[in-house]
C-alpha cells in the first residue's frame, strides 16, 4: 500500500510547511470529520506502538492506526484537497479547504 | 408547508450579519478582530460571519468562567435546577425559530429539528434539572467515634468541544449535566455549524449568571486546541473523530485531567429471519428500521450503516427495503414534507462520494442511489446525496469505516452466531440494532454485541435517562443519564473524628 498526492495537495502542503514548519499526517477514523486525514505540526500527535507509517508526502510522514491499517492495506491512497469547512485540529481548516483521501484497490501483486 | 428561508420576509429567523463570542454574559469581539464566513449547506451560500477566536479569547473565557466558578458551585441545587428549567422554557418558547436555524445551518430537514432535535434538547435540560434535585452523597459510621461523609463537588471549569451533526442537541447533552453539577463551561461549537448556539446564548444571557456559560467560536486548530490544552480546565468533553480524540486525551494527560469522548461507530443493524414471519405492523417497523441509515443524512455517530440480514429472508426483505429507501428523496430542508436534506458541508459531500467510489472499486454491488443529487433553484449549490445501498462483505472498507452519509452496506448472515461475529467485527462499539420477534434472541444478541447502545426492535431513539456511549474505539464515558453527573463531579470525603482524646502516636 502506498500514499500518493495530487498536485493541489502537494501545493497546499508546501504552503502549510511555510506557515507551520514540518508536518505530519494521521488518518482518522470515526464520526464527524473522521475517515479523513488530519494534518498537524510534526510531533504534535504522540505516536504509539500500533501506528504504521505508510509513506511520505513532500517530506511529511503519513501515519495510520495499526488496526485501521489492517483493513486498508489492500488499497492505494491518494491525498487530495477539496473546498470545505473541516475538521478537528487539522491545520488546513482556516484556509477553507480540507484534505481528503481517494482510494483505489491495489493490483494483487502489490497488496499488503 | 415551507418555512421562509432565514433573512427573508416573514422568516422565523433573522440572523445578524456577524456574531461575536459569548463571554461573561456578554457578546465580546475576538481579540484579533478576525471572523470567518458561515455557509448554509442548503444553498452552499454564506449567510453570516462568526468570531474567529484564538488563544487570547480562550483565556478571556476562562477568566470569566473562573470568576463565576466558586459562586456557581455553591448555588443551591434548587436554584440551579430552576435555571435549567427556565432555559428549557425559553427554548420551548422559541422552538420554531431554533428549529429553522438548525435546519439552515446544518442542512437537515426542519421536520427532524421540530420533531427531534429541539424537543430532545429541551427535555435534556428538564431531565438534569430533575435528577439534580434528588442528588445526595452518603455517610458511613466507621466506628463509634468516626464518620465518613461523602460529598459531591463540581470539577470547576470544564471545556466542551461539540460536533456539527446535531449542533444544539449536542450542546444540550454536554451543557445540561455540566451546569447541573455546578460547573462553569467554556464551549467550543463546531465551525461548520456555529449559528444556532448564538441564538441560544441570547436566550440564556438573562437566565444564567455571567461567566457560567461561555461560547468561544472558531477553528479547531486555533480555538479548540488552546482550550483542550489549557491548564485551567478541569476536564475536557469531546464528541468527534478518533484522531482528534487521541489528541484530546494526550493533552489531558499533560494536565492530568479526565476526559469523556464519543468518537463514532459503524453500527450493525441485525434483521433476524422472523421479522418477515408475518406481514404486519412489526414488519413495517423493521423496514423503517433498515431505512434509518438515512436519518439526519446519515450524519449520526450511531448511523445503522451496516445492515446484517439473515440469509433465508434476504431477497424478500431487501426487495422491500430497497423500495422503502428509494422513496426517500432529498428536498428543500425547510419544507415540512422533506425527509432528507443536505449534507453539512462540501467536504462531507466529497468524502461520501469518495466512499461510494471505493465501494464500487472493491466490488460491492450498488443497489440504490450512489450519486450526488442536484436540486433546482436556490438549492442548486447545496450538498445533496441520494440514499445509497451497497451489498458486499464485512471486510470491505465501506463496511469498516464511518462514511457519515446516507449509505448503508448490507451483508447476509447464516444463523445467530455468525450475526454476532460479523456485528462485532469492527473497531467501534457505539450503537447496534437488533430486530426479532423472539425475546430470547433479542436478549442474547443484545448481551453479545459489544456496543454501548443496543436498540432492540427500534432505532435512533435518544431519550434522556437511557445511558449512551461507546465500547472500543467509540470512546469513553456515558451521556444522557444521571450517571453523567458523576463525570462532572469529584468526591470529597470528610473523615471526621468525634473522639476528643489523643490517639497515643506522638
Amino acid at each position: 500500500m502506498a500514499v500518493h498526492a495530487t498536485d493541489e495537495a502537494r501545493a497546499l502542503i508546501r504552503s502549510l510547511i511555510e506557515e507551520h514548519g514540518p508536518l505530519m499526517f494521521h488518518q482518522s477514523g470515526g464520526c464527524c470529520d473522521g475517515s479523513a486525514p488530519m494534518c498537524y505540526p510534526r510531533g504534535e500527535l504522540k505516536l504509539g506502538a500500533r501506528d504504521v507509517e505508510l509513506g511520505e508526502i513532500e517530506g511529511c510522514p503519513f501515519y495510520m492506526g495499526g488496526d485501521q491499517y489492517e483493513l486498508w492495506k489492500h488499497t492505494e491512497l491518494t491525498l487530495d484537497v477539496v473546498p470545505g469547512r473541516g475538521a478537528g485540529f487539522s491545520l488546513e481548516a482556516p484556509r477553507g479547504v480540507r484534505f481528503l483521501i481517494r482510494s483505489d484497490v491495489c493490483a494483487p501483486s502489490s497488496r499488503g | 408547508m415551507r418555512y421562509a428561508s432565514p433573512n427573508t420576509d416573514g422568516s422565523k429567523v433573522q440572523y445578524a450579519s456577524r456574531y461575536e463570542n459569548f463571554i461573561g454574559g456578554e457578546l465580546v469581539a475576538p481579540a484579533k478582530g478576525r471572523y470567518f464566513e458561515n455557509v448554509s449547506p442548503v444553498t452552499g451560500k454564506v449567510f453570516c460571519e462568526i468570531a474567529r477566536s484564538t488563544e487570547e479569547d480562550v483565556e478571556r473565557a476562562l477568566d470569566a468562567a473562573h470568576g463565576a466558578r466558586v459562586k456557581w458551585g455553591k448555588t443551591p441545587a434548587a436554584e440551579r435546577s430552576a435555571m435549567l428549567n427556565r432555559i428549557a422554557d425559553a427554548m420551548e418558547a422559541n422552538l420554531e425559530r431554533l428549529a429553522v436555524s438548525e435546519s439552515w445551518d446544518n442542512g437537515k430537514p426542519v421536520r427532524e429539528t421540530l420533531a427531534a432535535d429541539l424537543p430532545l434538547a429541551i427535555d435534556h435540560f428538564r431531565y438534569f434539572a430533575g435528577v439534580l434535585r434528588a442528588e445526595e452523597g452518603s455517610m458511613a459510621e466507621l466506628d463509634e467515634h468516626t464518620v465518613a461523609y461523602h460529598l459531591k463537588e463540581p470539577l470547576g471549569v470544564v471545556a466542551q468541544i461539540i460536533p456539527w451533526n446535531f449542533p444544539l442537541l449536542m450542546a444540550a447533552w454536554k451543557l445540561a449535566p455540566a451546569l447541573a453539577a455546578g460547573n462553569c463551561v467554556v464551549l467550543k461549537p463546531a465551525e461548520q455549524t456555529p449559528a444556532t448556539i448564538m441564538l441560544f446564548a441570547e436566550l440564556v444571557a438573562d437566565i444564567l449568571p455571567p461567566g457560567v456559560l461561555n461560547v468561544v467560536q472558531g477553528f479547531g486548530v486555533e480555538a479548540g486546541k488552546p482550550l483542550a490544552q489549557n491548564r485551567r480546565v478541569a476536564k475536557v468533553a469531546f464528541t468527534g473523530e478518533t484522531t482528534t480524540g487521541r489528541l484530546i486525551m494526550q493533552y489531558a494527560s499533560e494536565n492530568l485531567i479526565p476526559v469523556t469522548l464519543e468518537l463514532g461507530g459503524k453500527s450493525p443493524n441485525i434483521f433476524f429471519a422472523d421479522v418477515m414471519a408475518k406481514d404486519d405492523a412489526f414488519r413495517q417497523k423493521a423496514l423503517e428500521g433498515f431505512a434509518m441509515f438515512a436519518l439526519n443524512q446519515g450524519e449520526v455517530c450511531t448511523c445503522p450503516s451496516r445492515a446484517l440480514v439473515e440469509a433465508s429472508i434476504y431477497d424478500d426483505f431487501m426487495k422491500l427495503a430497497e423500495a422503502r429507501t428509494r422513496a426517500i428523496e432529498p428536498g428543500h430542508p425547510l419544507d415540512t414534507d422533506t425527509r432528507i436534506g443536505a449534507q453539512a458541508s462540501n467536504d462531507q459531500l466529497e468524502k461520501i462520494l469518495s466512499y461510494i467510489d471505493i465501494g464500487k472499486k472493491e466490488g460491492a454491488k450498488l443497489r440504490a442511489g450512489g450519486e450526488r443529487v442536484k436540486l433546482p433553484g436556490e438549492l442548486e449549490g447545496g450538498y445533496y446525496v441520494a440514499p445509497t445501498i451497497f451489498e458486499g462483505e464485512n471486510r470491505m472498507r465501506i463496511f469498516q469505516e464511518e462514511i457519515f452519509g446516507p449509505v448503508v452496506s448490507v451483508a447476509r448472515f447464516e444463523g445467530f452466531d455468525q450475526a454476532i461475529e460479523i456485528a462485532n467485527d469492527t473497531l467501534y462499539g457505539l450503537g447496534a440494532g437488533v430486530w426479532t420477534r423472539s425475546m430470547h434472541d433479542a436478549f442474547r444478541a443484545g448481551r453479545a454485541i459489544e456496543a454501548g447502545r443496543v436498540w432492540t426492535n427500534c432505532y435512533h431513539l435518544y431519550p434522556a435517562h437511557a445511558a449512551f456511549g461507546g465500547y472500543k474505539h467509540s470512546g469513553v464515558g456515558r451521556e444522557n443519564h444521571k450517571m453523567m453527573l458523576d463525570h462532572y463531579q469529584q468526591t470529597k470525603n470528610l473523615l471526621v473524628s468525634y473522639d476528643e482524646n489523643p490517639m497515643g502516636f506522638f
